[in-house]
């Protein structure tokens, strides 16, 4: 893949990533609020959320989006910011990517788990 | 009354002298009626320092060379009014920035037209000259995209309110990007993939942050920002076809 074709994909993973993460992020302050709201402890949470195919596939795709989304932006700071440069920049924004999505599914199984 | 005496009262002019180390220096200026920066700069090199490098050649905002940093703005001081920009009588006149300084208001504009060169700014055509003489409908969606930005004067304005540029000084810039998206809407031109190869890759299109500096602040209000975004699309649907 040429540099042009890549820097097009990653352009167009993240706006498509930064929608999902618009809708996313309504949603997950939506729950916030009506937790809070209505008094709900976190053994209540977890009765609602264990065993939830919904909440599991939700926050996956959360997490989903944010493991896309976050490395690319990091990769221009970095090149912005440090003039890193080069496939070693490439391969570090791919590790945090599996990070975000490591770390993300972790929590997301922690929940949803049954 | 108070125009009049607005008018009379002295400018006080702060002018970047030296390169890239210098420092600023004091002028008091005569107010005129309709006094460009421009005017004010001419004044103080014929009058009170000749040896005050600046540039510039038509006065009536055609040929982009006069650009300079007025108050930290970048702006084309042949069009621009004191009474704008001065209100509180004070100027500070500067080189634009992001550009190596040669002496005093001079730039060094040659990264920002060797950009044009590396962004493809250059027409290709494949007729010769007993060919037809290419029919282009001025209504057409992609005519229209290439007239919005055709203006440019390249004067650099865009170039020194860019902060991308300043981040990065690989980055093409706002003009070269505009140039290379009027090409893009240009049916004639036949080295459409070879262009979009060019702004897309390393410090081209994608680095724009669309914060919108060069749209704001060109003179000919041109929309760099909106080619750019254009150029972003129209490589993405290259790379999404594979190629």
């Amino acid at each position: 893949m040429t540099q042009a074709a890549l820097e097009a994909r990653l352009w167009v993973a993240q706006r498509h990533s930064a929608m999902l993460l618009a809708v996313c992020v309504v949603v997950h302050l939506g729950v916030i609020v009506y937790a809070t709201r209505t008094g709900l402890t976190a053994a209540d949470l977890l009765a609602r959320t264990r065993g939830s195919g919904i909440v599991a596939a939700f926050y996956g795709i959360f997490v989903a989006a944010c493991a896309v989304h976050a490395p690319i932006g990091l990769r221009a700071v970095a090149r912005e910011w440090l003039r890193w440069r080069g496939h070693s920049l490439d391969v570090a924004c791919v590790a945090f990517a599996l990070v975000v999505l490591a770390a993300g599914g972790r929590a997301v199984w922690a929940v949803t788990a049954s | 009354m108070r125009t009049a005496a607005f008018v009379s009262a002295p400018l006080s002019v702060r002018v970047w002298r030296g390169g890239a180390r210098g420092a600023f220096a004091s002028y008091d200026v005569p107010r005129r009626a309709s006094q460009t920066v421009l005017d004010v700069v001419t004044h103080i090199q014929r009058h009170l320092e000749p040896t005050l490098a600046y540039r510039y050649a038509c006065r009536v905002g055609m040929c982009g060379s006069c650009a300079m940093s007025v108050n930290g703005v970048p702006r084309w001081t042949c069009r621009t009014h004191v009474e704008k920009v001065a209100g509180a009588g004070r100027l500070t006149i500067a080189p634009l920035a992001h550009l190596p300084v040669i002496r005093d208001l001079v730039t060094d504009m040659t990264q920002f037209f060797d950009k044009w060169a590396r962004a493809k700014g250059q027409f290709h055509g494949n007729r010769q000259r007993d060919d037809d003489v290419a029919q282009v409908r001025p209504d057409t969606p992609a005519r229209r995209a290439a007239d919005a930005g055709i203006e440019c004067i390249g004067c650099g304005v865009c170039y020194a309110a860019c902060d991308v540029v300043g981040w990065r000084p690989d980055y093409l810039g706002p003009a070269a990007l505009n140039r290379a998206w009027t090409l893009a809407n240009d049916v004639r031109d036949v080295a459409q993939r070879e262009r979009l190869a060019a702004v897309a890759g390393d410090a081209g299109c994608h680095a724009c942050h669309t914060q919108g500096s060069c749209t704001e602040y060109c003179p000919k209000r041109l929309s760099p920002t909106a080619g750019i975004a254009g150029l972003k699309r129209a490589s993405a649907r290259v790379a999404g076809g594979g190629e």
